[in-house]
């Protein structure tokens, strides 16, 4: 029979709250997924009191602040805190984003910090993106080309040419599309995502890049491709302003066309 | 030893460590080569610091403009304060121009021009002619070029079938009695299990250490990791003093803007609403090179002339520039802008301070990335099974001071250079050596102890002490009695690491412990840049001294080598600086004194 309950090692619990420090006025109130799995404990919600006036601007700033000060066992991935890394995703307020780039003060009430959905925790806040990369390695996603290149010269792109890459070639395979994706929640085993297909495209629209027929045989697949419903989740979370909604259409269309 | 482990065996022909631009460059290469090769990296490889490089990569294409590589080697002398090795700065500004098409046509998204060529762009300190005009030298793709580099490296690294050991972070080197480098130790975060790795040579792409600083551009995972792993090994870090700040960090934050936005002519402001820099550099102005515009805005600063409510920045200015030329060329830095300083750029100037940002000094090496010292009278000495290149490295190239845009290059270049070099020392599936138990007990003993911490201290306090204090004691400006201060704060930073607390013991993921195990990599290099500081009696590049103004050839025309001891007393030696050149084909650059 079909199980609609979580399983009772999933239901997520009550955890520690960790007050602000006496005196404190401007507080702002993280609860935070906490997961530790060497315990094998249910996973639970920390509350943290957080003192604004002495913490940066951003949710990564607190997180960092509740570590270094709080909690050093609270765990996440984190590098270059200015949005070009893709370390720190995760869910923030209910949407997915970078939390190196998103503001504190964007967020009305308590800031709930969870990891990105329907991925395999390993800790805390950190996911585990094996699938994810095997999707990205699995669209080739390198330059493909049988015309050898000047051998002491650059290959030539108009600057028209180029422009097709914008957009595309800016992805930082934070996974924040993906993972906002209800139609990769449900197929992740065999639908690419849409960080995965964004990348294909990449590839697609490059004027130097001569496997295009090939590509598109490899995607056009009921899971791989057209497991894409054009819900928009992606769009609407990429922290960096990607239309990955928009890649995966130009995909569908040029299988379209090339059946004309 | 407190505790056994269980440890998992490798064998590779060669091994790097990190996967940046330098580590995925040379990856890829000696993957192609048909050599057995292990990446080990601490963060997915399209997450390091590489990605965060925004202005571009320089070579002599003469894309824009008529150009020289011979210009680019005379601008990267003069730009190191003659302290860069010319044989190896010939090296890299002659392979410039083919480690720049190879990564086109490996399908980099470079910007391009009218014609369809890499556009270029210019940058501070490159010149024509010698020092008469201003170059268009710089490679770019838009303002978002190392990620353009770092992505595509990764995937020809994927095509290549390179085999990575991802989020695994590198305790130590594995050296044998003899001097030779045999391995590296390193634990998997994901399961806290140990593993050995065996390769015949290893090579060092662990980057800079900015992070020993409060404020800097550099990323969080930037701990200089390689760098304390050779002082352990019992080898020096040479030219350990000079630590470029870039001119544009956002104020507040210190994220990177490029300067590839004054190469597009944004310009710097005080409070007066003055171009102060035509007064310092009557000839380069903006683009002098970065060591001459942190001064300069410093000295702005110091004379009360800084902009904001406490007259602690400066201005730099973008919004002359127009909507388009800032969509196309400068998309990155404009979001950055709004984002961390609320800036729309096209109205209002970005506030910005001269913020910490590359390290020349690092491991030194020879141009091939083999890790050189000086025994038995010796510079030169090749350290059997070791390489480093990237920032790690010191080949040295940079010298006293980086040009913008050098970076890069010296990342591809000698990327290259190591994967070519081990090709020809390493012979395919040759047998390792039998090591003795003692060289992993011996890291083994150290892991264990920092692992089970028990001290009264947080790595956060002793991190942030460390960072205020180098932040206050080896600035823009240096003086001996600053610098002699810094060192006692620094030893006992250093010292108070015994006294450390690791608060989370878990196994899976343990992030306290990394974290420690980074702090305890940023202390010696501290130790090092101090020392090395306070040593070295005179102004030259990125470290200048008030009480020794002047560049004092005679005396200090030689590399500094810090040897610092696993109880952080520290041994300087000394280096030659390379006067010589690899060809004919230009002759060496006598130094003069520098202006721009």
């Amino acid at each position: 029979m079909a199980q609609f309950n979580l399983p009772a090692n999933s239901i997520v619990k009550k955890g520690k709250e960790f007050p602000a420090p006496a005196g404190a006025t401007n507080v702002k109130r993280f609860k935070v997924y906490r997961y530790d799995p060497d315990s094998g404990s249910n996973p639970r919600v920390d509350t943290y009191d957080v003192d604004l006036d002495t913490c940066g601007p951003m949710v990564l700033d607190a997180l960092i602040k509740i570590k270094n000060e709080i909690d050093p066992t609270l765990t996440f991935r984190r590098s270059c805190r200015e949005g070009i890394c893709g370390s720190c995703s995760m869910n923030i307020d209910g949407g997915n984003t970078l939390a190196c780039i998103k503001a504190i003060s964007d967020v009305k009430g308590d800031v709930k910090v969870y990891p990105l959905p329907h991925m395999e925790v390993v800790k805390d806040l950190v996911p585990d993106l094996t699938n994810f990369y095997a999707q990205y390695a699995s669209v080739k996603p390198w330059m493909q080309s049988d015309t050898p290149p000047p051998p002491d010269r650059e290959r030539l792109q108009s600057k028209e040419d180029r422009e097709q890459l914008e957009g595309l070639e800016e992805c930082i395979l934070c996974a924040c599309c993906s993972t906002s994706c209800p139609s990769y929640w449900w197929n992740s085993d065999r639908y690419l995502g849409p960080a995965a297909l964004l990348s294909a495209y990449r590839w697609i629209a490059d004027s130097r890049d001569e496997a295009t027929g090939e590509r598109l045989d490899e995607l056009e697949d009921p899971f791989k491709l057209y497991r894409c419903h054009t819900i928009m989740n992606c769009t609407n979370s990429c922290p960096k302003g990607l239309n990955p909604a928009k890649a995966i259409t130009e995909i569908k269309k040029l299988i379209v066309k090339r059946k004309n | 030893m407190a505790n056994s482990y269980e440890i998992t065996d490798h064998t590779y022909d060669v091994l790097v460590v990190g996967a940046g631009g330098a580590g995925l460059r040379a990856t890829l290469g000696m993957a192609a080569s048909g050599l057995s090769t292990a990446c080990i990296t601490k963060v997915f490889p399209t997450r390091s610091h590489t990605v965060a490089a925004q202005g571009g990569m320089s070579a002599s294409l003469g894309n824009m403009g008529d150009d020289d590589w011979r210009w680019h080697m005379y601008d990267t002398v003069k730009g190191s304060d003659w302290l860069g090795d010319q044989d190896a700065i010939e090296y890299m500004c002659r392979e410039a121009v083919p480690a720049i098409v190879e990564l086109e046509h490996y399908g980099v998204p470079f910007s391009r021009t009218d014609d369809g060529k890499i556009y270029q762009r210019p940058f501070g300190g490159m010149t024509t002619h010698y020092g008469e005009g201003i170059a268009q030298r710089t490679c770019a793709a838009a303002d978002r070029t190392g990620h353009a580099i770092l992505h595509t490296l990764y995937q020809q690294s994927l095509k290549h079938n390179a085999e990575f050991f991802i989020e695994y972070f590198a305790l130590d080197l594995l050296m044998a009695e003899d001097g030779t480098c045999c391995g590296v130790m390193a634990i998997d975060l994901a399961t806290g299990k140990l593993h050995r790795f065996r390769g015949h040579e290893v090579l060092l792409a662990t980057g800079g250490y900015g992070r020993t600083y409060f404020s800097c551009t550099s990323a969080h995972t930037c701990t200089g990791d390689g760098n304390a792993m050779a002082l352990r090994a019992g080898l020096p870090l040479q030219d350990m003093e000079f630590v470029q700040f870039h001119p544009t960090g956002i104020y507040g934050s210190g994220c990177l803007i490029t300067e590839g936005s004054r190469g597009e002519g944004g310009y710097l402001t005080n409070a007066n609403g003055e171009r102060f820099m035509e007064r310092y550099a009557p000839n380069a102005k903006d683009l002098a090179s970065r060591d001459v515009v942190s001064r300069s805005m410093t000295m702005e600063i110091n004379e009360g002339r800084g902009v904001g409510a406490e007259g602690d920045h400066i201005h730099l200015h973008l919004e002359h520039l127009g909507a388009d030329v800032i969509a196309e060329r400068l998309p990155g830095i404009a979001e950055s802008a709004r984002i961390f300083a609320d800036i729309d750029v096209n109205k209002d100037p970005i506030p910005v301070l001269p913020t910490v940002h590359y390290n020349m000094g690092g491991v030194p090496t020879n141009y091939h990335g083999e890790v050189v010292n000086l025994v038995d009278g010796n510079p030169d000495h090749v350290v059997p099974g070791l390489m480093a290149i990237g920032e790690a490295a010191c080949v040295s190239v940079h010298g006293a001071n980086r040009l913008g845009s050098n970076s890069l290059l010296d990342l591809i270049v000698f990327g290259r250079a190591a994967a070519k070099r081990a090709a020809e020392l390493v012979k395919a599936d040759t047998p390792h050596r039998s090591l003795p138990d003692h060289v992993t007990d011996k890291v083994l003993d150290r892991f264990d102890g920092i692992r089970f911490a028990e001290g009264d201290t947080s790595t956060a306090e002793i991190r942030l002490d460390l960072q205020k204090t180098m932040q206050s004691h080896a600035a823009v400006f240096r003086t001996g009695e600053s610098l002699t201060t810094g060192m006692e704060k620094v030893n006992g930073l250093n010292a108070s690491f015994s006294n450390v607390s690791v608060a989370d013991k878990s196994m899976i993921w343990n992030t306290d412990l990394i974290e420690t195990l980074e702090l305890s990599n940023l202390l010696p290099q501290a130790v090092a840049t101090v020392a090395s500081a306070l040593n070295r009696e005179e102004s030259r590049g990125a470290h200048a001294r008030d009480d020794f103004k002047d560049r004092d050839d005679e005396k200090w025309m030689k590399h500094s080598l810090a040897n610092v001891s696993a109880t952080g007393e520290v041994r300087m030696e000394y280096r030659p600086v390379h006067m010589t050149t690899m060809s004919d084909e230009v002759e060496v650059f006598p130094p003069k004194a520098r202006v721009y």
